[in-house]
């Protein structure tokens, strides 16, 4: 199978991949998909006054998977919590041409940004009380 | 060195040179039709395809005569075990096999269970191997074929024909072994492993896509089967259809060089395989070796890379060609039942990747692979979560995945 030049370009040279601290209450962590499934994607998510200051990931999965998850990165850098979560599977589709055998891929990253965001909500929830 | 590296021999291989100008004159000077019976350029056609039936009869203890032509290894397989089951099928309908065959062993089953026979799938071990006393155990007063491969395509496990002929014929059983792999390779003796047929293909051993043979024993037990091609009656009424006597030529010079060789490649093939295990192994932890250790057809390695997904390390060694037990190469998003069968965690399989040599390759591009491995896999980790769990002190067989 040919890869896009964007799934590409993000393969070879991955945005933001690394770890923040688990347990920093600014931070938010979705982790979506299983190793049996061939795809696992870890996506962090720093946030200041509801805005998503930072992001980082980590991906387990073919060459799709992990552009995906970089260019999800990319794109909820500086975005409020609310404008994240309009973020659309088909979007990144598009953006970097996945053919139907790797949408499951684009679906995993968009899981993985709500995940996060589901994960900064509950643990702020939980800080505030 | 030249870029990009083919380590996908079990796939296919080259043509060797030396076949392709056997072949050549075959083209337009002698391009009779081997079944003309009545001038030079059929007679002169025959002769070469006789000769080609020689060679490939000799290379498993036999003689040309019970050779018979096909397309391939699909179709030898096919023949051998659609032809016996119609053939035999008011003195039985049960078959015993084993699940980690290849699919042109296996799809011919599940046409046959349609058809009301029934097939045993022996259980294989962690590497791959059945068990000599289950498979025995597994015969039947209504069993009419015993189908087991002489060198697994993806693992590389070789089965002990020797061990099995023995069983198959004290209870007169048939036996049919698909040796696509093995034939050429490792040494096949029909009559000193009882084997009733045998498949085999010319482009696994460095002959022409298009062309495989399979073996049918004459006598001893005469061996009976339906033809599933009609038209003419060639090949002893088991395969009709005008004989490719261009690629048959091409075989028997393929199998004629495999001969000379096979002794000094297989000793330089297991060379070539444990340095690259060696070198990968010492490089990087968590890699694990899919197959038996030992009995395993010398040109093939098959490792996974824990908590790297083969797909993405495959696009990492661009310049290398080989392929994975990943779901993601495959159409079926499934990852290779082989490995499923073996108890292969489908993380694992999703990690595998096979390594196939061969006769053109050297020692300078295995050193090249080692390093390009090495370092996708090294980076891959990097940004692999299970890798950064694992590390953490994890088990991620206790971690609740959420899976889609």
């Amino acid at each position: 199978m040919a890869y896009s030049e964007k799934v590409v370009d993000h393969y070879s040279a991955p945005r933001n991949v690394g770890s923040f601290m688990k347990n920093d209450d600014a931070v938010g962590t979705g982790l979506v998909g299983a190793p049996e499934c061939g795809d696992v994607m870890k996506l962090q998510i720093k946030v200041e006054n509801d805005q998503i200051v930072d992001a980082k990931f980590k991906t387990f999965g073919c060459g799709s998977a992990i552009a995906s998850s970089s260019l999800a990165t990319e794109w909820v850098k500086g975005k409020t919590l609310d404008e994240a979560m309009t973020i659309r599977n088909t979007e990144i589709v598009e953006e970097l041409s996945l053919p139907p055998v790797k949408i499951h891929c684009s679906v995993l990253a968009e899981d993985a940004i709500k995940a996060a965001i589901a994960d900064y909500k509950s643990r702020s929830a939980a800080s505030a009380d | 060195m030249e870029l990009p590296i083919y380590l996908d021999y079990n796939a296919t291989t080259p043509t060797d040179p030396r076949v392709v100008e056997a072949m050549l004159p075959y083209f337009t000077e002698i391009y009779g039709n081997a079944a003309s019976r009545n001038h030079s350029f059929g007679w002169n056609a025959e002769k070469a395809v006789s000769s080609a039936r020689d060679m490939l009869g000799s290379l498993i203890g036999t003689s040309g005569k019970e050779i018979v032509f096909t397309s391939g290894a699909t179709e030898s397989n096919n023949i051998a075990i659609l032809g016996v089951a119609e053939f035999h099928r008011d003195k039985g309908r049960h078959i015993i096999s084993s699940p980690i065959e290849h699919k042109a062993v296996i799809d011919p089953y599940h046409y046959l269970e349609q058809q009301g026979y029934d097939v045993t799938f022996l259980d294989v071990n962690q590497h791959g191997c059945i068990s000599l006393e289950q498979l025995e155990q597994a015969i039947r007063p209504d069993t009419i074929l015993v189908s087991l491969m002489g060198g697994n395509n993806e693992i590389g496990t070789v089965n002990p024909l020797e061990e099995i002929g023995r069983i198959t014929r004290k209870h007169g059983v048939l036996f049919h072994t698909d040796a696509t792999q093995a034939y050429g390779k490792i040494p096949l003796d029909v009559e000193r492993m009882n084997i009733d047929l045998l498949s085999m293909s010319a482009h696994k051993m460095y002959g022409p896509k298009g062309i495989g043979a399979l073996y049918v024993r004459r006598k001893k037990p005469r061996v009976r089967l339906s033809p599933i091609v009609f038209g003419g009656g060639h090949e002893r009424g088991m395969r009709s259809g005008t004989l490719n006597v261009t690629g048959i030529v091409g075989f028997g010079k393929a199998a004629e060089l495999c001969a000379e060789e096979m002794a000094s490649e297989a000793e330089r093939l297991i060379g070539l395989r444990q340095r690259l295990y060696e070198k990968l192994t010492v490089e990087l932890d968590y890699v694990f070796l899919n197959g038996h250790p030992t009995d395993r057809l010398p040109n093939n390695l098959n490792l996974s890379f824990g908590y790297v997904e083969g797909e993405s390390l495959i696009m990492g060694i661009g310049d290398i060609a080989v392929s994975s037990g990943s779901a993601c190469t495959s159409a079926s998003l499934e990852p290779s039942y082989v490995l499923r069968s073996l108890g292969v965690g489908d993380d694992l399989a999703h990690s595998s990747i096979r390594f196939g040599f061969g006769r053109f390759t050297t020692v300078e591009e295995i050193d090249y692979t080692a390093e390009q491995v090495s370092s996708a896999v090294k980076r891959l980790r990097e940004m692999s979560p299970l890798y950064e769990m694992v590390l953490e002190g994890i088990d991620l067989s206790t971690v609740q995945w959420a899976s889609h």
